[in-house]
């Protein structure tokens, strides 16, 4: 008896040992918790985490080249990587060409090559495809024949091409994401100046952020200060005002804008007439980095406001009226005593602010004119322009990663769990 | 990405759904994909409604997506749930649509109607207008537009090289934030011969010749994306100069009564038409309903309603007024000669092979 009790220590009450009971309880509760968040994380699954790892996929893959080629690649393997290839690597690439033209259309490479190489290459995809109309017509030497059909297979940049991107993985996407690109040696240098684009439009957007997430705090604390102080029912009223263009469609609000700031808008209008300004000098209010500033800050102060609100809101106003009495001045007792407990209202609000902002694109393309572009943009139009998805999705995915990072920069410095959104 | 996910669960959806033979007969829900606007408007009153009244059993569905539509084609095509059944392009990305083999290729005399006096489809329809996958409608061009209530009535600009004298032409300019249409003006404006701007282009000194001469207005200037975007800023005052698509130009200043003026110096022309996705569910009826709306009646019909030329030469003699305006349409077309006395025809083959690069230094140009 004695020996029974020590081995399997206490036992409940039909003889089952303790232990293993709480364990089935537990995993009951466990897997009751799980079938209620089932669902939600399905969807996440399929929603949201599947289509960022295809994103994330996409930027790397490159199918294209080895596909079409596989003959003209292994023939490459021979080429020292100088001057032009020799005759078998034309002859195999003709091969190549005649079997992708026998294949059904839908799985042809040699078109889709033609696209991927001209993101590296201007020129390269009219090679390819005037090419591989007259190949079925080329005789020995092979060599001579492609070099009439197309200048660009004389071109050894191309050559290389073919030989660095020949495999089912490229960087080249994030190469050109960061404004750089290969060299004739293989290094890896920064573009000519006038095509680099991303680098900058990532510190621009960071910095178009930064002062929008500054702006909407330093209007939104007052505001939800205020509401904080009124009774129940005017501070209702007045949530009701910052509600209700949250409320409204994102495009009609971004419209609203416009007839407010064009050159020929109401507030332009408004300072001729009372004599501010002369009829010629009206303001550029948008169509610039103010447009997209105005219009973003005011689409993205509800954001700022209501976790603000929600903080503020559980701050005993009995605390300043202690420090008051303890002898500190009014801004003094604000700055030492109810400012550092709005600070997680701020940090979730700011937090908000900032990421939406880092990823906004319809106000920035229809207000921003040139300079109020951000990085979105520029997705956006490598996804349904250019239709350069690889490059779309080395972007996002760097976007991604640089959200990531200031996110746990912040958690860092500040702290997740002080967050408070409401 | 989402969409993509969202059309595989509804492709799985749509085959369990299925199941059964359709018959020739039984009620064809036919989705065409167009630009929207006036231009899908067109398109509804000269082909949908007819084809519909003479077929009852078709009812034909309008989808504004033609802005993205490779984009759509791509990802229906990869999801292997294509719901389009007829899309209307430009010939440059019906190009790469056929290259990948995600459109169908057209035997243009097999299976289009031929000219009224018997000339075969393929004679009929404009030299150079038709593409392996591709069945040219219209002639559409893009064009300089001014608003003359801007200028004083001695002095309205009448060039594109007065786009570009920002000294004698005051005024805000709004060109499309892409390099085709802008690029071909500039070097127009600069004084190369048309014949030679793409050859010009393709240089390295051409590209910069090209980028010097937009630098001399670049602060003048106020980019547009959406085609809606340029007949509102010159109807608002807020440019002098828009570049445009005509048709809109058209609808905003005879429609709409706006105070505009084309100039149709250095009119950049290109073709606009169907391709039809290939594994689409009623390709008989598309191809029933194709050969229907492209033929010559039928295409002259549509420039009832929108100023854009039809793609067949038998179809220029039939183009009347306005079917709601009563105005003669013959004028506003961009083929008719009197308008057509500078054109710039766009060269999709220089785009494919420089358009990368162009775009991207166009955007870069852009930002500084």
């Amino acid at each position: 008896m004695d020996d029974q009790t020590t081995s399997s220590g206490l036992v409940t009450a039909d003889g089952q040992p303790l232990k293993r009971s709480l364990q089935r309880a537990e995993r009951t509760r466990k897997l009751t918790a799980l079938a209620l968040v089932g669902p939600l994380l399905a969807f996440l699954l399929v929603i949201f985490i599947f289509p960022i790892g295809q994103m994330m996929w996409r930027s790397v893959d490159n199918p294209q080249i080895v596909n079409a080629i596989p003959r003209t690649l292994e023939a490459l393997q021979e080429w020292d990587g100088e001057g032009l290839p020799d005759e078998p690597v034309y002859a195999a690439l003709a091969e190549d060409m005649r079997a992708d033209a026998e294949l059904p259309r839908r799985e042809q490479w040699m078109g889709r090559m033609g696209v991927r190489l001209n993101y590296e290459l201007s020129g390269a995809r009219g090679a390819i495809a005037r090419t591989s109309r007259a190949v079925d017509e080329f005789e020995p030497p092979f060599k001579e024949a492609f070099l009439d059909a197309h200048r660009n297979w004389g071109n050894p940049e191309l050559w290389q091409i073919l030989e660095r991107e020949g495999r089912p993985l490229t960087a080249s996407y994030y190469v050109a994401a960061l404004d750089r690109e290969y060299d004739s040696e293989g290094k890896i240098v920064l573009r000519d100046e006038n095509r680099r684009i991303y680098v900058s439009l990532f510190g621009r957007t960071l910095a178009l952020s930064g002062i929008i997430l500054f702006l909407t705090f330093a209007l939104g604390f007052p505001i939800a200060f205020y509401m904080s102080t009124l009774p129940m029912r005017y501070a209702n009223l007045l949530m009701i005002c910052v509600l209700l263009p949250f409320w409204t469609s994102l495009l009609v609000r971004t419209t609203s804008w416009i007839v407010l700031l064009q050159q020929q808008g109401v507030i332009n209008n408004a300072a001729v007439a009372m004599n501010f300004i002369s009829d010629d000098q009206r303001y550029s209010l948008m169509y610039n980095m103010q447009g997209t500033i105005i219009a973003m800050t005011h689409i993205l102060l509800p954001f700022m406001v209501l976790p603000l609100y929600s903080v503020m809101k559980n701050i005993p106003p009995s605390y300043m009226r202690a420090a008051k009495s303890l002898g500190a001045k009014p801004w003094t007792a604000f700055r030492r005593v109810y400012f550092p407990l709005t600070l997680p209202g701020i940090g979730a609000g700011g937090v908000l602010v900032f990421i939406i902002s880092i990823g906004y694109y319809i106000t920035p393309a229809l207000v921003g004119g040139q300079s109020g572009r951000m990085i979105s943009n520029e997705i956006a139009r490598h996804m349904q322009q250019s239709l350069n998805w690889g490059l779309a999705a080395a972007l996002g995915s760097m976007l991604l990663v640089g959200v990531l990072i200031l996110y746990w920069a912040y958690n860092r410095l500040v702290g997740a769990d002080s967050l408070k959104l409401g | 990405m989402k969409t993509r996910t969202m059309t595989a669960l509804g492709a799985a959806a749509a085959i369990m759904a299925v199941g059964g033979v359709v018959k020739a007969d039984d009620p064809v829900n036919m989705t065409v994909v167009s630009w929207g606007g006036a231009y899908t408007e067109s398109q509804q009153r000269a082909y949908h409604d007819p084809y519909m009244e003479a077929n009852p059993h078709v009812t034909i569905i309008n989808d504004d997506g033609s802005a993205n539509a490779l984009a759509g084609l791509r990802a229906q095509a990869q999801a292997g749930n294509v719901t389009w059944d007829l899309v209307d392009m430009l010939p440059s990305d019906a190009q790469l649509a056929c290259d990948e083999g995600i459109i169908m290729p057209i035997d243009h005399d097999a299976m289009l109607a031929p000219a009224p006096d018997g000339t075969p489809a393929s004679e009929d329809f404009l030299p150079g207008s038709l593409g392996e996958c591709f069945i040219p409608q219209i002639v559409y061009s893009t064009v300089l537009t001014v608003n003359h209530e801007q200028f004083p009535d001695d002095k309205q600009p009448t060039t594109i090289e007065h786009l570009f004298d920002v000294e004698n032409y005051p005024g805000r300019r709004a060109l499309q934030d892409r390099p085709g249409t802008n690029l071909e003006w500039a070097l127009y404006a600069d004084g190369v011969p048309i014949e030679d701007i793409y050859d010009v282009l393709a240089t390295p000194e051409g590209v910069d010749r090209a980028f010097a001469k937009l630098d001399t207005i670049k602060e003048h200037i106020v980019f547009w994306t959406e085609g809606a975007q340029a007949p509102q800023l010159l109807a608002d005052g807020e440019v002098a100069f828009a570049t445009g698509y005509n048709g809109r130009m058209f609808a905003a200043s005879e429609v709409e009564g706006q105070p505009f003026d084309i100039i149709w110096d250095g009119q950049i022309v290109e073709w606009d038409g169907w391709v039809v996705p290939a594994d689409g569910e009623n390709v008989d009826q598309v191809m029933d309903y194709l050969y229907f709306a492209t033929d010559t009646q039928r295409l002259a019909d549509q420039a009832k309603y929108i100023s854009y030329g039809p793609a067949r030469a038998s179809s220029a003699p039939l183009v009347s007024t306005h079917a709601d305006l009563g105005i003669e349409m013959g004028p506003h077309m961009p083929t008719n000669p009197d308008n057509y006395y500078a054109p710039i025809v766009l060269n999709n083959d220089f785009w494919a092979d420089y358009g990368d690069e162009l775009r991207e230094r166009f955007a870069n140009w852009m930002l500084q």
